[in-house]
């Protein structure tokens, strides 16, 4: 038992104003390691170790609070809730919800099936279904707290609105193509009924524990990934000449948002590793739109997660689900690309 | 008594696994751990969480991977039940 067990709330009491002061005072603690080293300010090598010193320990910061409070929301919720929520909604009325509740009900990859089929069960049309899990890897705390601490509140607001408006519409279109001969036929055989495991009445301190208990497993997974991109972000910002990704990801390129989907959809990382890359590359010419395209298609569409909802889809249905929504990422991109 | 760890093979589930057999050296328990990877087979104890734990069929857990000393408790818990 550790103290975070035993209070949680002080914990929480101790570790913010903790958590402010360090935010507070980083810049100046890295500009005076930085000064401390005798690195000549201004020279590349110089602020790429400036840019790295600074950036990994505030995005670590940034990511815990967030993960932290996040925690706390998800307690709240739970698949099983979600699906009760969402029985007998409408088409359009369900598209809308399901992406919402996509964003705050926990959920990982390999629970993809479990849910899909829990959905089905529950006579949930299948474009809701579709909805969510387009949503719930598209639009997760790690790349949102990213884009909000390398890019800005602005680019983290666009993300997620964006990410809503592809699995609306993406779980919307496949809604109305009729595909429910392409569901594996034993899935709809199955009937388990609603056997649920009774919901222990979380205290306010349990869900408080259950921030601290997110903190540790997600930051605890994701830390690597982060350093080692931002280590590569900051050797592109401090190596890579300005305007070097124009040409390729720039604006005038018509064929660079489907290109950067069609790289990124096999690619499979994490948010913590590809984003403070992909900062780099906008900073370097690429543009918005392009670098949203990419990002959405490696963090919302991922192989592993494909792979295993073939169980239940039939083949026709995974192309049809990959090619909607990297559909709707091609014409986000090109969007950002008009309106930036 | 017989423990099935439900589970398509992810971390989580290998996670659970191994704590759960943990749990029962401790406890110096005659229990057997099956795993049950097959997705039909999942599906059918209702859950939408994996990784999931069922003890002599009753489903006891879905989505979490709790500490050995709380998997102890639960599957304490469940033998006095049995």
């Amino acid at each position: 038992m550790n103290i975070i067990d035993r209070h949680p709330i002080g914990a929480i009491i101790a570790f913010f104003p903790l958590w402010i002061i360090l935010y507070l005072i980083l810049r100046h603690l890295v500009d005076g390691i930085i000064s401390l080293t005798g690195l000549a300010p201004g020279e590349r090598l110089t602020e790429a170790v400036r840019f790295f010193l600074y950036e990994v320990p505030k995005v670590l910061l940034l990511l815990t609070m967030v993960v932290f409070i996040v925690g706390i929301i998800r307690s709240y919720f739970s698949p099983e809730r979600t699906r009760i929520m969402l029985e007998g909604k409408p088409l359009f009325a369900g598209n809308i919800l399901a992406s919402m509740l996509g964003i705050v009900t926990p959920f990982c990859s390999c629970s993809a099936v479990p849910l899909f089929i829990g959905f089905v069960e529950a006579g949930i049309p299948l474009g809701v279904t579709f909805s969510f899990l387009v949503a719930a890897p598209m639009i997760n705390e790690i790349a949102v707290v990213l884009l909000f601490g390398l890019f800005g509140w602005q680019t983290a607001l666009i993300y997620v609105s964006a990410g809503l408006l592809i699995a609306i519409t993406s779980g919307f279109v496949i809604g109305k193509l009729h595909v429910e001969k392409y569901v594996e036929d034993w899935v709809y055989k199955i009937r388990a009924g609603n056997i649920t495991i009774e919901e222990v009445n979380f205290t306010f301190k349990d869900r408080i524990q259950s921030g601290f208990t997110a903190v540790k497993d997600i930051v605890g997974k994701v830390w690597p990934f982060l350093i080692v991109g931002i280590g590569v972000g900051a050797g592109i910002h401090g190596y890579v000449p300005e305007n070097f990704m124009a040409g390729v990801m720039g604006k005038s390129v018509w064929w660079s948002v489907p290109v950067a989907v069609l790289i990124g959809v096999p690619l499979y990382s994490n948010a913590a590793g590809i984003i403070p890359i992909v900062q780099a590359l906008l900073a370097k010419g690429a543009s918005l739109g392009t670098v949203l395209a990419f990002m959405m298609s490696v963090i919302g569409l991922s192989l592993p997660e494909t792979i295993i909802l073939r169980k239940v889809l039939k083949l026709p249905l995974i192309f049809i689900f990959v090619g909607v929504v990297a559909l709707g990422i091609i014409i986000v991109g090109y969007l950002f690309n008009v309106i930036y | 008594m017989i423990i099935k760890v439900l589970g398509p093979g992810c971390m989580n589930c290998k996670t659970l696994e191994r704590r759960t057999s943990e749990a029962i050296q401790v406890l110096h328990l005659d229990a057997t751990i099956e795993k049950i990877e097959d997705f039909e087979k999942i599906a059918s104890y209702g859950i939408m969480r994996t990784p999931g734990l069922v003890i002599d069929e009753k489903l006891v857990l879905a989505g979490s991977v709790p500490t050995v000393e709380t998997l102890k408790e639960i599957i304490l818990a469940h033998r006095s039940m049995a």
